[in-house]
């Protein structure tokens, strides 16, 4: 554009900046939501209460922050609910037999094998031509068969952990739990770089053109490694969260969990399709579908309804999105200099 | 469906499932007889139907993962309504409808919204399947007349009565998709919507409709499903949609759109059931099949293109980057 363009005070610059991300939208939901089921009963936001929405909210942030890493270079994993499960039971099984492992031993073991279960999901999407989707598909089966052979029908019960292991879920800094203070940490990690970094932005160039991102030299396939390997380690690493909190392991554990984290991602304003989203928005969706469920109880509305709210919450958010982008659209084309 | 194809990918996986179950049946004690021929195909039954418009809808380029709900919610509200007291010859025709209904709000989101179709039917699978559970909370509703549920299970002369349906719409839709018009408009749809729009082809109304008989399709299923285990329950069928675009995607359709044959795909159920079967004959654990379905699916995608890879490399250098100019020594 040619157009004179009107210098953007700083003022104005960050309030439109707020106004106009999409993540405004889940936080007014979250906080109507939160301030109707406070008013219906103020036990909600008792300490316990508000304690047991954060640790299952961090779980589930952990896994949506990495699979907002994937779902932004137009790929998916949609193993990673398996790789929870594969990581839960090999890092209780390490505890129990070693009941030395300290607490971060433990966290590195299941990101490794999150690592390595999210390499091998890139090498056959990168070298095997294989879109993500069918691999991932694949390999939700497959990883889980591994938990399966390997648990059998038995599982890990709370007893047999060491109590310094599952003492990590009690435990925290300044009154923050430390599975909160993890997520935040990997949050806060993700956002930054993804906006702030050039990896970040070349992640993005990937998803929004796949073609053009390779011909303008972005090394593509080291790029998906990474961003696999990345959803792979948070996803052992919610193995590990997961073991932490509920002390119990079995073979089944984070079954279908790969459908509420890609829920949360899609709530938090990641396309599908690539190229936008970010790593706080999916957090945000994590933490609003973690409340939904908890304020469903508390509301004297039937569990029942909660997998329906969620449902209905992604068709609302992708309409929206898509909304949003024909707006856009629409004013890039009367010739606007800034799409309001 | 031409011959290159037949003799690729589609022969290949035919013959595949062919030896499987010729091997399964010299091999595997029990395998081979009549009463596990019947248990096969009632578990594939429910593969196999929801495989035949998952087919057109992959060609197409779109997917939809919705099915297993639409299932599951015709399963509870068909509860529902036997629990009210309606008729069964009533009730099974409105559950198919409600199935079709069901697919058109797919088809509304996909087509008039233009809304990615994988972000739709992920979100109309938890919304179905959220619905069931408010339908039928976590009860379940037995007691079908018997006359109902025995035609499901029984048999006639050896041959399993479901037989009959499956067979009639596997061979509609293999008709429909390889020798209609609206077949053609399916490949040309995936290969390029905006090429396929120039010639005429109404892409949208295309998709629309093959929801809206994704769904309907569903709504038999989920129908058949309560009867075979005269359980109506809202978590019916949860889980399957994976299975039945692994059966799919193993049949050699394109998860890209505009490639993929009927037969290939029919064989890919086959393959798939009489895997497990066979495995689960000989004491192989549930749990470790799914090893095997999801091993089946990565190989069924990674081989045709490390066997292309593996062509080119022998043709030489040039030819082996796409795009890069052929110098024929």
């Amino acid at each position: 554009m040619t157009t004179t363009q009107e210098p953007l005070s700083p003022n104005d610059s960050w309030w439109s900046s707020i106004t106009r991300a999409r993540e405004l939208g889940i936080v007014v939901g979250l906080v109507a939501l939160v301030a109707v089921t406070a008013s219906a009963n103020p036990r909600f936001l008792s300490a316990q209460s508000l304690r047991d929405v954060l640790l299952g909210a961090s779980i589930l942030t952990v896994l949506a922050v990495g699979q907002t890493v994937v779902v932004i270079t137009r790929n998916i994993d949609l193993s990673v609910g398996s790789v929870l499960g594969l990581s839960a039971f090999a890092v209780g099984s390490l505890v129990r037999d070693h009941p030395g492992t300290p607490v971060a031993a433990a966290l590195l073991a299941g990101a490794g094998i999150g690592v390595a279960c999210g390499l091998l999901n890139a090498v056959l999407v990168r070298y095997g031509g294989v879109p993500a989707l069918v691999v991932t598909l694949g390999t939700l089966y497959a990883y889980r068969g591994l938990v399966h052979t390997w648990a059998g029908g038995g599982q890990i019960t709370a007893d047999e952990l060491p109590r310094g292991f599952l003492a990590f879920a009690d435990g925290g800094v300044l009154g923050v739990p430390w599975l909160v203070v993890v997520a935040l940490v990997v949050t806060t990690a993700a956002t930054v770089l993804l906006r702030d970094f050039r990896l970040g932005r070349e992640l993005y160039a990937m998803g929004s053109s796949p073609r053009a991102a390779q011909l303008a030299g972005i090394r593509t396939g080291r790029n998906t490694l990474i961003a696999f390997a990345a959803s792979g380690a948070l996803a052992g690493l919610g193995g590990v969260l997961h073991a932490v909190r509920f002390g119990t392991v079995d073979a089944a554990a984070g079954t279908g969990f790969e459908l509420t984290v890609v829920a949360a991602a899609v709530v938090g304003g990641v396309a599908v399709f690539g190229g936008s989203g970010t790593a706080w928005g999916a957090a945000l969706g994590a933490l609003l579908l973690t409340t939904i469920g908890s304020a469903l109880p508390v509301l004297e509305i039937d569990q029942f309804w909660q997998q329906t709210i969620v449902g209905a919450l992604i068709l609302v958010a992708i309409g929206l999105d898509r909304l949003v982008a024909l707006r856009a659209a629409r004013a890039l084309r009367k010739g606007g200099s800034r799409v309001r | 469906m031409s011959a290159r194809r037949l003799l690729g990918w589609d022969a290949a996986i035919i013959v595949v499932a062919l030896l499987a179950v010729a091997l399964s049946s010299v091999l595997v004690d029990g395998f081979g007889t009549t009463r596990n021929a019947g248990y096969l195909v009632l578990d594939l039954l429910p593969i196999a139907l929801l495989a035949l418009p998952m087919t057109f809808v992959v060609i197409t380029g779109e997917i939809d993962l919705s099915v297993a709900s639409t299932l599951g919610l015709t399963s509870a509200v068909l509860g529902a309504l036997w629990d009210a007291g309606l008729p069964i010859e009533t009730i099974m025709p409105l559950c198919v409808l409600l199935g079709a209904l069901l697919g058109a709000v797919n088809g509304l989101f996909v087509t008039v919204f233009t809304l990615p179709s994988l972000a739709v039917t992920i979100g109309t699978m938890a919304l179905f399947r959220g619905l069931a559970f408010v339908v039928l909370g976590d009860s379940a509703v037995a007691d079908y007349p018997a006359s109902f549920t025995g035609w499901v299970t029984g048999s006639s002369g050896g041959v399993p009565n479901v037989l009959l349906p499956l067979a009639l719409l596997a061979i509609a839709f293999t008709v429909v998709l390889h020798a209609t018009p609206v077949g053609r408009a399916v490949y040309a749809a995936g290969a390029g919507q905006e090429a396929a729009r120039f010639s005429g082809v109404r892409v949208d109304r295309l998709k629309f409709w093959l929801y809206v008989t994704s769904g309907a399709v569903a709504g038999l299923a989920g129908v058949l499903w309560t009867l075979r285990y005269s359980s109506a329950r809202a978590d019916n069928g949860a889980g399957l949609e994976l299975a039945v675009v692994a059966a799919v995607l193993l049949g050699g359709v394109s998860i890209f759109g505009g490639k993929g044959a009927m037969p290939g795909v029919l064989a890919g159920v086959l393959l798939l059931g009489t895997l497990q079967s066979a495995l689960r004959l000989s004491d192989v654990t549930n749990e470790a099949l799914t090893i095997v379905t999801g091993g089946l699916l990565v190989v069924s995608v990674l081989l045709p293109n490390l066997l292309r890879a593996a062509t080119r490399r022998r043709a030489g250098p040039a030819s082996a980057r796409p795009g890069a100019p052929t110098t024929t020594p």
